[in-house]
This record gives structure tokens, C-alpha cells and sequence, in this order.
């Protein structure tokens, strides 16, 4: 009898992916076509970004997509010129937080913003980012 | 329910690398404890054995302690909450006691962090936080920490001086802490020096001196009914309040980044349990892994409002002579940070404050003290008050 293979999707989120599989794997489809993903309680309607398989307000686990677009404002950030193990070929990197109001996404800025070009409170968008060892993760970018 | 009492505490040296297994770490602080409460091993009914996994290759690390320090048959627990973890043990000891289920528990926390390399430790520490959706972006927790920090700039214009003031206070109490890892002086001038190492960069706007350092340790408290503690102990530490809380992992579940809201709540619980406000608090150990973690305590357990933390420690008020005294033992910047004994080392400083054997430390005359131990980056938040 043929082993059923695992679904490891999630092995391809970020620098160094900790989980391979989960039950939102669609999440990193969604990166591969371009789209930054959380999902939707299909029974009372709360958001949730990073995207949840189960509602923890009703107990409902049916869940839709929604994409996090327009921009967020961003809450803090820190630079890091010392790195964890597995990420050192990454330094100096910056780590962020931004806030859509629904929902807050916590990720890294492009390397294309300068560090002087970043002041909390900005406007920034997040986009999709593919990493040179050809893993996926997402960045933010100043909102024009 | 009747009273619970400390009625012994203990601790090893705080040192970069421990000479020995963590069995023999863990008997430091437990012969320490046992000596100072005079009691000998059947006295204690049961141990609760406190670290953060993934940094000995020994598994349930409690019974291995329970036969080391002599203490079969008793039973023992094991219990984590990364950096409080020994907090939480003394909860636990405290529920056990306060229950009528034992009458004396022993709280064993230790750390050996050097099996392990500096970055394999910032590794498993930012494993601490949210390893599915955060760490695969490089976390670690200076950097978050860091974001503390900086939204704390933004929001009250708080600068990197007034974290240096932090570590300098804690040096200056370091220097004269024996246990402590840390003992060399630092100056405020050496944060202005760019060839100081105090200015090495971390993760912005934190530096070098604003972290604590790794270090290999143990502590332990013996907690006891109030009638075992008022039979046994000439000066027992009566736990008068516990508070405990917990957070979103996923800082994108959070709504405070200024502040920790467990300690926040934690400190609500504990005040409320106790019957006392911060004026009450006569001497206080608080979560300082970094200097901004000292400075969001300040505000967090109300000895000062939001935003005006850096106040206290500019004019001095955490001083061993001021208003109100905050790590006057050099805190985890000085004395080093082995997770699972931090909390029992804390609680161990308070201990020998409210009796008066302080040494060189001592606070005048402190009569209530509070210990705030915090888990991951504001995961989990316990505050503890006692009173002589
Ligand atoms: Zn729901």
C-alpha cells in the first residue's frame, strides 16, 4: 500500500520554517500567486491575521480567505545586526510590526528601505517576498 | 485558608560556566536553602522542579533532582513558564501548602545555558516566542524587546540614555553582589564610547549593555504551612499576594507595546490579593533581561505612570536610598539571567530584604517587597508580594 505523502507546504514560509505542515498550507499557495492571506470566521466573522484554521470565539472551523491589501501603520520595529542560528546570512534585517486596524501583521521591512527613510507611525504595504534560497516570506514596503 | 510562609531560600554563584552537572548546580541552591531554614530532607513533603526545556539533554530533569538531593519517596512536579518558570513553581508550592496537601515544598529552579553556544541560545529562546509565524522572519528576544523599546521612544520620547542609566544602576549594585556574574563597573560614559563594548550592536535601538548575560545557576525557596513556618522559622516571609497572567504569543495579538499587559495584570491580581498599592511597596525585584524591560516595570507595577518611567530612574528613586528601591542586587543585567532559577533568585533577594540580611544591599528597614518575573517577552507575567 502506497504511504500517503504529507503535505508540507509550510516548510517554505520564511528564512528557516519551524512547522511543515499546518492546516492553512493554502497560505503559502497564496504566496506563490502573489498574495499575502488571513482568514475569516465563516460563522461569526472575525479576522485573523496570522490566518487561523479555528475560530476560538465561536469554536467554528470553517474558515474563508481574505487578502490583507491597502496599507498599515507601523507600530515598532527593531534592526538586527546579530542573528539567531540559520539566519545569519540575513543580517542586518529589520523586524516590524503593522497595524490594518482589523489585524496586525508582524513581518520584516524591504531591505529596499533605507534606515533612516523608517519612522513608526508610516504608511506601509505588504508584499509578497521571494529569499535567495527560493523560500517565501512577505516584506513591507512604503505605502506611496 | 491559613497563611504560607519562605522559610528558607538559596542560590548558587551565577557564573558563565557552571564546573559541573546540573544535579550538582541544582544541590548548590538546594543546600543553600536547606541550611539557612535548618531543616533536613524528610521535613520536605515535595519539590517543584523549574527551568525552560531544551538546554540539557536530560529529560524530566525532576526526578533526577528528587533521588540527588534526597528526596525519595516524596513526590515532585515539573513546571515551565521560560524565564518565570520558578515563579510559577512557587505558585504551584504556594496551591499545594495553602491546599493542606503538603505542609513544606521545596521550589527548585536552574539553568545550565552553557551546554550550548550564545546563538543556538538566542535560537531556543526565540523559539519561546511564536516559532510557526514570527521566527521564520529571524526573531530573537533582544529584537523583541527591541520593538518594546522603540515604540516606548516614539510614544514618550524615552532615549537610549535613560536605558543606560538603567545599567548603570544595575552595576553599581553588581559590583557589590558576590553571586553575581556580572561585576565589573560601567559608566554612563561608556555608552557615548563607540569602541566601549556597552555600545556593540544588538538590535536597534538596543546595544550590548542594554542586554543581561547568559549564565549557568540555581535557586530554590521552601515554602511552608503557617503553622510548620511559625513552629520552625524565626523570621518567616509570608507570601501576601500572587498575580499571574498571560499574553498572545504573536505580537500581531497584542494591542500594548509600550508596556507588558501581563505584568500589568499580574500586578493587579497580586495588589489585589495582598490588600496594598505600589506606594505600599518598600523594595521591589523586577524582570530586567533588559533595560527596557526594567524601565516598562516601573510603569507596568505603577510606581510610575505610562510614559514616565525614565523619570524615576533619572532622578534616582530606585536607588538602595530612594523612594523606591528596584534591583539593588545588580537584577539579571548584573547578575545574569539562568531562566528557570531568575525568579527564585528574585524571590530570594526580597526574602533577605524583609528579614533584614541584606548585607551591603540592604534597604532601610523594608517591611513589604515584590517580586515581578516575566516569561518570553511578556508571555506569561507573575508578580509576587510578601511581607515580613
Ligand atoms: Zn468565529
Amino acid at each position: 500500500m502506497a504511504k500517503r505523502e504529507l503535505d508540507t507546504r509550510f516548510s517554505k514560509f520564511g528564512t528557516v520554517s519551524f512547522t511543515a505542515t499546518t492546516k492553512v498550507n493554502d497560505f503559502i499557495d497564496h504566496l506563490e500567486d502573489g498574495r499575502v492571506t488571513g482568514t475569516r470566521c465563516a460563522g461569526c466573522g472575525t479576522r485573523f491575521f496570522p490566518p487561523r484554521s479555528d475560530c476560538f470565539k465561536c469554536l467554528d472551523s470553517e474558515m474563508e480567505w481574505f487578502d490583507v491589501s491597502g496599507t498599515g501603520k507601523l507600530v515598532t520595529y527593531s534592526r538586527l545586526q546579530y542573528a539567531p542560528v540559520g539566519f545569519e546570512g540575513d543580517l542586518p534585517y529589520c523586524i516590524a510590526l503593522l497595524d490594518y486596524g482589523d489585524y496586525k501583521v508582524f513581518g520584516r521591512i524591504a531591505d529596499s528601505v533605507a534606515a533612516e527613510d523608517i519612522q513608526v507611525g508610516m504608511a506601509m504595504k505588504t508584499v509578497v517576498n521571494r529569499l535567495e534560497n527560493g523560500q517565501l516570506n512577505y516584506v513591507f514596503e512604503k505605502a506611496e | 485558608m491559613g497563611k504560607v510562609a519562605i522559610i528558607g531560600v538559596g542560590q548558587s554563584p551565577f557564573v558563565r560556566q557552571y564546573p559541573g552537572s546540573i544535579r550538582e548546580l541544582a544541590f548548590e541552591a538546594f543546600k543553600d536553602a536547606m541550611v539557612d531554614a535548618r531543616l533536613t530532607t524528610e521535613q520536605i513533603d515535595a519539590s517543584v522542579v523549574c527551568s525552560a526545556p531544551e538546554y540539557d539533554k536530560q529529560r524530566s530533569p525532576a526526578g533526577v533532582f528528587a533521588e540527588y538531593l534526597g528526596l525519595n519517596p516524596q513526590p515532585t512536579f515539573y513546571v515551565e513558564t521560560l524565564c518565570s518558570s520558578s515563579s510559577t513553581g512557587l505558585r504551584l508550592a504556594y496551591s499545594l501548602v495553602a491546599s493542606g496537601l503538603h505542609d513544606v515544598v521545596a521550589v527548585l529552579g536552574f539553568q545550565k545555558m552553557s551546554e550550548i553556544s550564545s546563538s543556538e541560545s538566542q535560537e531556543r529562546m526565540g523559539r519561546g516566542a511564536d516559532i510557526q509565524w514570527e521566527s521564520p522572519f529571524g526573531t530573537m528576544m533582544p529584537a523583541y524587546y527591541a520593538m518594546y523599546a522603540q515604540a516606548h521612544m516614539a510614544t514618550y520620547g524615552t532615549s537610549p540614555d535613560d536605558l543606560a542609566l538603567i545599567r548603570v544602576k544595575a552595576a553599581t549594585y553588581g559590583q557589590i553582589n558576590e553571586l553575581a556574574v556580572y561585576r565589573k563597573p560601567v559608566t554612563f560614559d561608556m555608552f557615548t564610547d563607540p569602541e566601549s563594548r556597552m555600545t556593540g550592536p544588538v538590535a536597534s535601538p538596543l546595544r550590548v549593555g542594554d542586554c543581561c548575560a547568559n549564565a549557568d545557576g540555581s535557586s530554590c525557596v521552601i515554602v511552608a504551612s503557617e503553622e510548620k513556618a511559625r513552629a520552625w522559622c524565626d523570621k518567616p516571609v509570608w507570601i501576601l499576594g500572587l498575580g499571574a497572567a498571560t499574553a498572545s504569543v504573536n505580537l500581531a495579538g497584542r494591542d500594548l507595546f509600550t508596556g507588558l499587559a501581563v505584568a500589568k495584570e499580574a500586578a493587579r491580581q497580586a495588589y489585589g490579593m495582598a490588600g496594598v498599592g505600589p506606594a505600599d511597596i518598600d523594595v521591589a525585584e523586577v524582570h530586567d533581561c533588559f533595560t527596557i524591560a526594567e524601565l516598562m516595570a516601573y510603569e507596568n507595577l505603577g510606581f510610575a505612570q505610562p510614559g514616565e518611567g525614565p523619570e524615576l530612574i533619572r532622578s534616582k528613586a530606585t536607588y538602595k536610598e530612594g523612594e523606591i528601591p528596584v534591583n539593588v542586587d545588580g537584577g539579571l543585567l548584573s547578575k545574569g539571567h539562568p531562566i528557570g532559577a531568575t525568579g527564585g533568585s528574585q524571590i530570594r533577594t526580597i526574602v533577605l530584604q524583609l528579614r533584614g540580611e541584606a548585607g551591603d544591599m540592604q534597604v532601610r528597614d523594608p517591611a513589604i517587597g515584590l517580586v515581578h518575573n516575566i516569561g518570553g517577552v511578556g508571555l506569561y507575567g507573575n508578580v509576587t508580594i510578601l511581607g515580613r
